[in-house]
């Protein structure tokens, strides 16, 4: 990608591009300012998009299901057309009345409970990961690209069903559809995450398997099986949706650590406060802004007007970051107690993973810090965020600190 | 101090019964169940509050007995 010589942005107000590094690489001030001073921003690029900042109007429109559609959640200059209440990757697509059913058929194996017996399997993966990457001694790990992304690939492919070898593949089609959509390439049809899908779909019809493409394949609703498309687009979500995702959250927490010897410390001598940490984590380093297209004719939003079939970006990121929501909001609070933290989204799309991506990000932490206590980033310069809407360090070499001592 | 929760409002974020287990319980689609009906026990009452202040949607309260 020629991404790096873009023209840089004059006005977020007016013109601000999610796409471009600049927003990769401080979003977060982008926000504040715009929060300050507008704050529902406007942008002509991708057929016209809004960016409220307020954590008010962000759970405005996530409430909103009606004048708000789910037909398209990332936003590309070709909208969806004509696919609501279904879309094509159900339930995050869905909106009302399909989405409630196409959501409850997930739902249990999602539970708390469920999600809690993967433990011991995650803390493995992770225990795994770390052995390899400083299996010859190396004194310097790339958290993001040796550790990070692997997590949520080994035990999102073990739950559906599908060979975890693949997990490059993944990737590869995770970048085309979330970080670079839209962009024009030829592309064979047999190299498409749809034509993988339904092979494995095939596949498990052929030879049935007790897993989640598995149960899709039996599930029924309204008392008809699935619709081979809705079963396909609903494994394409889970696998797109696990991974990307949590591998930001993963690198992001890391990234902090390196750089806050006080948070490491209390983490090593006051395990109890892991789990607010995480959750804190997850305030401040929110990976995901997700859309909505504007589904009444005009809707009023924070002084502006926008108009039918709009995109409108929910950053639920910057809805963490508003100090009317949270106190001393522009600090990392380790141990914050009061934390109504949006990263998992409100109303009815809220994450359906989240119990999954809890797990995984508080085992991740807590086996880097019993492995590597101590850390640094080996060059601040080189760490590289993720443009788009799922925001991460994808390069984030790290040098440990007195690795005589392990 | 008693409970009052909302089962409109909640969407299953799993705060309350993670932070306060005594109290909530969930089902198994991942929503609340609130365990207790009459007032909470004095020596819970710190629990319920952290539920109640980390509750992204703002489905929980606590109201006088
Ligand atoms: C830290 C990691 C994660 C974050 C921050 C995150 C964030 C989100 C957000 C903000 C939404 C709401 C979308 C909307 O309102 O349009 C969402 C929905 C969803 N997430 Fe996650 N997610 C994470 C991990 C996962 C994992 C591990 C899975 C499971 C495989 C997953 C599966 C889903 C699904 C299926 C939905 C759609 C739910 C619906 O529409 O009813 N996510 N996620
Ligand atoms: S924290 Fe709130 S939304 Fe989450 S399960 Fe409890 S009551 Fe429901």
């Amino acid at each position: 990608m020629t991404d790096v010589d873009r023209a840089p942005i004059e006005d977020w107000a007016t013109d601000f591009d999610h796409t471009h590094p600049d927003y990769a690489a401080r979003a977060p001030e982008v926000w504040d300012e715009l929060r300050d001073r507008c704050p529902v921003a406007h942008s002509d690029r991708q057929g016209g998009m809004w960016l409220p900042t307020r954590h008010a109007d962000v759970a405005a429109i996530a409430h909103d299901t009606r004048r708000y559609s789910s037909e398209g959640v990332i936003v590309s200059p070709f909208k969806p057309v004509g696919m609501a209440p279904q879309g094509y990757a159900p339930p995050i697509t869905s909106d009302p009345p399909f989405h409630a059913e196409a959501r409850r058929l997930l739902l249990p194996a999602f539970s708390p409970k469920e999600i809690s017996k993967l433990e011991p399997a995650a803390r493995a993966s992770c225990r795994e990961l770390l052995d390899t990457a400083l299996a010859d001694g190396a004194d310097v790990v790339d958290a993001a690209r040796q550790y990070a992304q692997h997590i949520p690939v080994r035990v999102i492919a073990e739950m559906l069903g599908l060979p975890r070898e693949d997990g490059d593949r993944f990737r590869v089609w995770i970048h085309r559809i979330i970080e670079a959509p839209g962009a024009r390439r030829d592309i064979a049809y047999e190299d498409t995450l749809f034509y993988y899908l339904g092979q494995m779909v095939e596949d498990h019809r052929s030879h049935p398997r007790d897993d989640l493409i598995g149960f899709l394949i039996g599930a029924e609703m309204d008392g008809k099986p699935l619709a081979t498309e809705h079963i396909v687009g609903t494994i394409g979500l889970l696998l797109i949706a696990g991974i990307d995702t949590t591998w930001s959250a993963i690198g992001a927490s890391l990234w902090h650590l390196a750089q806050r010897p006080d948070d490491r410390r209390r983490l090593v001598e006051d395990p109890a406060v892991l789990p607010f940490a995480v959750e804190e984590m997850l305030r401040f380093y929110a990976p995901v802004t997700m859309a909505r297209i504007v589904a009444d004719d005009e809707v009023e939003l924070g002084g502006q007007t926008l108009g039918h079939r709009d995109w409108v970006l929910l950053p639920f990121p910057s809805a963490n970051r508003d100090p009317e929501a949270f106190d001393r909001a522009d600090e990392f609070v380790i141990d914050r107690e009061r934390n109504r933290h949006v990263a998992f989204g409100l109303g009815i799309h809220r994450c359906l993973g989240s119990n999954l991506a809890r797990l995984e990000l508080t085992v991740a932490i807590d086996e880097w810090m019993r492995r590597i206590p101590d850390f640094e980033l080996a060059d601040p310069d080189a760490v590289l965020w993720s443009t788009g809407q799922v925001r991460g360090p994808r390069q984030l070499p790290i040098r440990l600190l007195h690795p005589e001592a392990l | 101090m008693r409970i009052a929760y909302d089962r409109t409002k909640c969407q299953g974020h799993g705060r309350c019964y993670a932070l306060a287990p005594e109290l909530f319980d969930a089902d198994d689609e991942g929503y609340a169940v609130v365990r207790t009906t009459g007032p909470v026990p004095p020596e819970l009452e710190k629990a319920a509050a952290l539920a109640v202040d980390n509750c992204p949607e703002y489905a929980i309260e606590l109201v006088p007995d």
